[in-house]
């Protein structure tokens, strides 16, 4: 019975309870491994992260792991590396996101045009994405260094630094390190996601424009920027959440040093588990950092609606 | 008329080397480093190439230090977690793709958010429930964290690659009396081959390239994998500048041999949310 219903296809009405109870189950028995593992890994480990917070625990100390309510937010609020770390966030996030997406727009709109030998120009400017974070920041913690490194001497040579430092133990210039290292290994990202979208325009709104007497710079700016403008919103919002968590290269260059000038949130939390192995403060930091971080994209969603209401 | 267009194509040109000589500088650095004697280092200063180059600090590397156990460490985890992350993002990937069914909205919004709030915050919780299990300083442990960290992109991922295949293919084959498993795994599976070496390239890269989480839940050398082992000779031996190169270099192989693999995808994986930016 089952074989003749499903050879001749009758409708879904027809067939057999079993199957049906089969069929529906399907999608669930595909998608359940990858769900119990992101619910176990991730989540479970989340809402136990936002307890640990309201908690005492460190690693080290056997008799700690108390409730202890909020004492550990009255700290962070007198925490002033805290601030500064936030305020760091700010300015590391801001200028490499807005590096990363002026050199990537750059890249993107060169590279627009088919040119002879444009296949291996696209893999060869790509490839700093290719190159793993660790070795991204070591590499240019390298290129930094007076000892090894060209970059010292150079600005010393154009005259910009007074005598060959590492501007990585300077407190004024440190922050520098990781925002050029983050730029140079970001620029890929934005330039592949800029290109797609600036390959995606008809080709023929040129054609008409041009035939309009439209210039170079009108075209750009009628054409281009409003085909663009959704996926550079979209591509910038998303990036800016990323990076405002993405500690591996002050990790790898400064670990947050001179004197806390490049730590941001993300590597403080990173510092208080892994140096101080006290988890409890750790969770709450990044309660917090998840707080801002939540309130950024209701910000930008309310922006969004309001925005497509005054069309 | 004509000055101007070539003019511009020659603008055009340099600024495109100009981004290339940036993006391949650091890079350039490392090896000529790697391949300068120690003699030559300091006494030449910055030359762009030194007088005379030489292999021996990757013949010290491969021979006398541990970085062949945590290159060997680094490819069993990230081989393994793009194996398993592929596996189950296939199967999760064709579930969004293929079916409707309730509580896919949820499934989906939980997806997107594990790729929004900060991996770090989950440092702490992860050490404390691996521990008691055994699974810190191990490699086990790793992968599964890496496993659950890349399912969702992947899953995006292989739904945008099945997505693209016609569904008549497999409706023709349970006409033929096929169950929809053998049809995926018959039919559908063997399309996408493209694609299931587009997202192990994309896994693998990602976790190659994995720092925080390795350097909490790994302490032992013997365990280690490169990052942690690479950070942990420069801050113990942070004089011998050419052998860290030559390591670092060592690094870089299996990401630039991935990056070749997914070239032609790049687009699609980074729609997809590639963690790895």
């Amino acid at each position: 019975m089952d074989h003749v219903a499903r050879q001749s296809g009758l409708p879904a009405g027809r067939t057999p309870l079993k199957k049906r109870i089969a069929d529906g189950a399907a999608p669930y028995l595909y998608s359940a491994p990858a769900l119990i593992l992101i619910v176990t890994v991730m989540l479970v480990p989340l809402v136990l992260g936002v307890s640990y917070a309201f908690r005492d625990i460190q690693l080290l100390n056997p008799f700690s792991g108390a409730y202890i309510g909020l004492d550990h937010f009255r700290a962070l609020a007198e925490d002033q590396a805290f601030y500064r770390a936030l305020r760091n966030t700010l300015w590391w996030t801001g200028a490499s996101v807005f590096f990363q997406f002026v050199f990537g727009l750059i890249l993107a709109l060169l590279l627009d045009k088919p040119f002879y030998g444009r296949g291996l120009a696209q893999a060869l400017v790509f490839l700093p994405w290719a190159v793993p974070s660790f070795l991204a920041g070591l590499n240019w913690a390298w290129l930094f260094n007076p000892v090894v490194g060209p970059l010292p001497h150079w600005l010393y040579a154009l005259g910009i630094m007074s005598e060959p430092n590492n501007i990585l133990s300077d407190p004024q210039l440190a922050m520098w390190g990781p925002i050029i290292a983050n730029v140079w290994w970001g620029i890929p990202f934005f330039a592949i996601t800029l290109l797609a979208a600036l390959q995606a325009i008809p080709r023929d709104l040129y054609e008409a424009a041009s035939i309009d007497g439209a210039g170079p710079v009108q075209r750009f700016l009628s054409i281009t920027l409003p085909f663009l403008a959704p996926t550079i919103a979209i591509t910038i919002l998303l990036r800016t959440v990323w990076i405002s968590n993405f500690a591996d290269l002050i990790i790898v260059m400064t670990n947050g040093g001179p004197a806390d000038r490049t730590q941001i949130v993300a590597s403080y939390i990173f510092t208080q588990a892994f140096k101080r192995l006290d988890f409890g403060y750790a969770s709450a930091i990044a309660l917090v950092l998840l707080a801002l971080l939540l309130a950024y994209s209701m910000l930008i969603v309310i922006l969004r609606q309001w925005l497509l209401s005054k069309d | 008329m004509r000055a101007k267009p070539l003019f511009l194509m020659i603008a055009h040109r340099s600024a495109i080397l100009a981004y290339i000589a940036f993006a391949l500088f650091p890079l350039y650095w490392l090896l000529k480093v790697a391949v300068t004697p120690n003699d030559l280092l300091y006494s030449e200063g910055i030359r762009m190439w030194p007088s005379r180059a030489s292999l021996e600090h990757f013949d010290f590397v491969l021979r006398h230090s541990a970085f062949p156990v945590f290159f060997k460490n680094s490819l069993i985890v990230s081989g393994s977690t793009a194996v398993i992350v592929t596996i189950l993002a296939s199967l999760s990937g064709y579930a969004l793709s293929r079916f409707n069914f309730r509580g896919k909205y949820w499934l989906v919004a939980l997806m997107l958010l594990t790729q929004m709030f900060p991996l770090v915050m989950l440092v702490a919780p992860i050490f404390k429930i691996l521990s008691p299990l055994g699974l810190t300083n191990s490699l086990t442990g790793l992968v599964i964290v890496y496993t659950a960290f890349n399912v969702p992109f992947a899953t995006f991922l292989m739904q945008s690659f099945f997505d693209g295949i016609p569904k008549d293919l497999e409706e023709a084959a349970m006409i033929d009396g096929a169950t929809q498993f053998v049809a995926f795994r018959q039919i559908i599976l063997p399309l996408t081959l493209p694609g299931i070496a587009a997202t192990l390239g994309f896994v693998f890269t990602a976790a190659w390239s994995e720092l925080l989480f390795s350097l909490m839940l790994i302490s032992g050398n013997d365990q280690a994998t490169f990052p942690v082992g690479l950070l942990s000779f420069v801050s113990k031996f942070s004089v011998d500048f050419g052998q860290m190169m030559a390591a670092g270099v060592l690094a870089l192989i299996p990401a630039c041999l991935f990056f070749l693999l997914i070239q032609r995808y790049l687009v699609q994986g980074l729609t997809a949310g590639a963690v790895k930016g």
